[in-house]
């Protein structure tokens, strides 16, 4: 159970950092970077900031470097990033309570940084699986606000054609939106064995939330993924509750990242954006230098409920949340350090703001006015099997409803 | 109704995503595998000695064969599951497999079902095309979950746009003497899954072209193989022995042809059935038709009516449990697409609605044997 960085020195990175950081625990603070020189002119040019000493604690792991670098261009893009999701989930939640969203529908709002953070630190060659709560990945990985929001309104230019709903959304290098708890995760293992038996260099990342992590085959995964050296990089996305079960009353061992036991594991801000990009980027060189998986806990808070139908009050108070979204906000934590590092203004930064805002309305104007998958059988049937390989014909309701391939 | 009667044959007909189907022959020559065959019991060797360039197979030769051959023509495929490798299969069927293709086609796994199912899945998903071993299906179903929800229906969620081309493959039903927890036929549960495929081989040549067929399908297939069968010794075909030889699925293969009664089996009672028929014809002077279901899903629907058209009785012989199987389904198809044609309610011999217990004589009473199916047949005959 020791950490090996309490064991010093190997834990200290070259550049001086008081001794003592793996005794304080993770900060969730969203604005703790700093700068270490001045902020170049040109959007392009990258230059180094300095994460809190506070972004990570480690399990038997060297921690990441504590300076990332970045662009301004960059940093704006991930605020913007940020906002297109909190944007497009807040739509979602109107679309539903308006009665136009069936069924199942978790938001994401307030765990944003997670989804941006670990897209800005990989390629579309790498590879992301998660749980349900699935539409701001799905987001960042290419799909599109129109055909995500479609997809909830059950249209046919939605992101699965409208046969999938919330919580399947897949496109390149995005495998889903998987609403069996923990079902995802020997998945993902699979991906990163696809990975190393093709010899790509490429990583999979998989996430799951604090209460999938103890399902069982979480577990028979990380055992493979050793075993095999696979280029998986598991990441527990702790927004504190499983449903209403906080982590404390589902889970004997609350420190998500150390779950892996034979594997090294990483304890990450999750509120913060940069830590974010800075632990999956230095995750995705330990596994590109085939050292095998990681176990990452991305320490993060959902300010709504498990679901729509989730209050989300009656296993914690007001009062935690209005404390987690005023003091802790991924969004206003990046905000406070664009502004203070003089990345850019406020005034381009409320343009940003408006522009998302501009965008997401327009794309669920265009998804609302998709039609709707025509209730035929051609439709019905299509796709249970790859074309041409289908039997002969499919059972509907009564044998008048069978349906026949030509 | 009529649609019915069109020829299966049109499973191929598309051209679109032609190259991932298994290399199926041509027409003519899936006429040949449809072709009835006068095939007394199993036991029989007056039929390879007949024709040329026929061979004895195991079941198990059979299955390595299609394995290896499979292995070899694409790199893509590769086989993982509990002592597949080292230990050269459980019951042999991946033997010198690992000394072929070596260690990383072929993939010793954890005694963890549910993660390495779910580890092939992603495999597959990520394009691969993996074969899944299990033990025994008995195991399988720590990890059903994952066969059902995230292969079987990704495609269909994803919109089309994520395969799955995963066979799952393995000894189902009961063997001998291993009791309750180690004797279940799963083939009701994954044949009422959509987007599954699974099919039941009986024979060697059942064997090998119905797993090559699966694992160049590119949607998740279940092959329910049957341990007692791995053993048995069948002829197998000059055509069969080539590395080109696969089975289309979907459709049934006439075993003894006949015109008193027909009986609807599958997997090891096929062997059974063929014994009782030859009986019921020494005995009673009956013509029994058999057939081999092959595939239960898809189902040759169109088999089964046609037969019972001509022979105006229908009798399913299953290991399953009773309830809610699959002598369950084709009786009810029978009574949605062949009432008119029944001389006598349609019957059926399952596995009995019981526990497997562990001592023989009441095993016994727990499963059809070729006597059971010979009077149960006469007493549906009147004879």
């Amino acid at each position: 159970m020791l950490s090996r960085a309490l064991r010093l020195p190997r834990a200290v990175p070259l550049r001086a950092v008081p001794a003592a950081i793996s005794a304080r625990s993770v900060t969730t603070n969203a604005a703790s970077a700093s700068l270490s020189h001045s902020v170049p002119q040109s959007d392009d040019e990258r230059f180094a900031i300095n994460l809190s000493d506070e972004s990570f604690e480690t399990y038997e792991l060297d921690p990441p470097p504590y300076t990332l670098e970045v662009t301004k261009k960059e940093l704006k893009q991930m605020y913007y990033d940020m906002v297109s999701i909190r944007q497009m989930e807040m739509a979602a939640d109107r679309l539903y309570k308006e009665k136009k969203i069936r069924g199942f529908c978790h938001l994401s709002v307030g765990q944003e940084a997670v989804a941006v953070g670990i897209e800005h630190a990989i390629t579309k060659e790498d590879d992301i699986i998660t749980s349900y709560r699935c539409h701001g990945f799905s987001l960042m990985r290419g799909g599109t606000v129109r055909s995500i929001i479609g997809e909830l309104l059950g249209r046919r230019e939605g992101i699965a054609y409208g046969k999938g709903g919330s919580m399947h959304m897949f496109h390149k290098g995005f495998y889903g939106g998987n609403g069996i708890v923990g079902a995802q995760v020997p998945v993902g293992a699979g991906l990163a064995f696809a990975h190393k038996y093709e010899g790509r260099k490429n990583a999979s990342i998989i996430l799951y939330g604090d209460g999938a992590s103890n399902q069982g085959q979480v577990f028979e995964a990380f055992n493979m993924a050793k075993l095999w050296n696979l280029p998986a990089l598991f990441g527990c996305e702790n927004n504190k509750y499983g449903m209403g079960t906080s982590a404390a009353r589902s889970s004997a061992l609350t420190d998500y990242y150390k779950r892996g036991q034979y594997i090294p594991g990483l304890k990450v801000n999750g509120m913060d954006v940069l830590a974010v990009k800075a632990a999956v980027q230095y995750g995705k060189e330990w596994t590109a230098a085939d050292k095998g998986p990681l176990v990452l806990e991305y320490v993060t808070y959902r300010y709504g409920g498990h679901s729509m139908s989730d209050p989300g009050t009656t296993y914690r108070t007001r009062e935690e949340i209005q404390r987690m979204r005023s003091t802790n906000d991924p969004i206003s934590g990046l905000k406070q350090k664009i502004l203070d590092w003089e990345i850019t203004t406020e005034e381009e930064l409320k343009k940003l703001d408006k522009e998302a805002r501009a965008h997401v309305n327009e794309e669920v104007a265009l998804a609302e006015a998709m039609a709707v998958p025509e209730a035929t059988p051609s439709i019905l049937f299509e796709d249970i099997y790859v074309k041409g390989t289908e039997p002969q014909f499919i059972r509907g309701r009564t044998t008048d409803e069978n349906y026949y391939f030509n | 109704m009529s649609r019915l009667l069109r020829p299966a044959a049109r499973l191929a007909a598309s051209t679109r995503a032609f190259a991932k189907v298994p290399a199926a022959p041509s027409f003519a020559q899936r006429a040949a595998f449809a072709r009835p065959v006068v095939f007394g019991s199993f036991q029989c060797r007056s039929y390879a000695d007949n024709a040329s360039g026929v061979k004895e197979y195991t079941v198990r030769d059979a299955l390595n064969e299609a394995l290896a051959e499979e292995l070899e023509a694409n790199e893509k495929v590769f086989i993982l599951g509990e002592e597949v490798a080292q230990y050269n299969g459980a019951y042999k069927v991946t033997k010198g497999l690992l000394d072929r293709f070596g260690e990383k086609r072929v993939i010793d796994t954890p005694i963890t079902e549910s993660g390495f199912t779910g580890l092939a899945i992603g495999a597959a998903l990520s394009g691969l095309h993996p074969v899944c071993e299990f033990m025994t299906f008995n195991f399988a179903m720590q990890s059903i979950d994952q066969v059902i929800n995230s292969a079987a229906k990704t495609l269909y969620m994803s919109g089309g746009i994520q395969p799955c081309n995963i066979t799952f493959r393995g000894p189902n039903g009961f063997a001998s003497g291993v009791g309750a927890q180690h004797s279940q036929d799963f083939s009701a549960w994954y044949g009422s899954i959509p987007g599954l495929k699974v099919v039941t081989p009986w024979s060697a040549e059942d064997a090998k072209g119905l797993l090559k067929a699966a694992i160049r399908d590119p949607n998740p297939v279940v092959v329910l193989e049957n341990e007692l069968l791995y053993g048995q010794s069948f002829p197998m075909s000059e055509a069969a022995q080539k590395s080109d030889f696969v089975i289309p699925f979907g459709k049934a293969k006439i075993e003894r042809s006949g015109k008193d009664l027909t009986i609807v089996t599958l997997s090891r009672c096929v062997g059974q059935s063929l014994t009782a028929a030859e009986n019921l014809k020494k005995k009673h002077g009956i013509d029994v038709e058999v057939i081999n279901l092959r595939s239960i899903k898809p189902l040759d629907l169109e088999t089964i009516v046609q037969s019972i058209k001509k022979t105006h009785r229908l009798l399913v012989v299953e290991s399953g449990f009773p309830a809610y199987g699959v002598s369950s389904e084709i009786l009810a198809l029978t009574m949605e697409y062949a009432f008119d044609f029944l001389d006598a309610p349609a019957q059926r011999i399952t596995g009995a609605d019981v526990p497997t217990p562990y001592a023989q004589g009441l095993e016994e009473m727990s499963f059809p044997t070729e006597q059971l199916i010979e009077d149960y047949a006469a007493k549906l005959l009147r004879l």
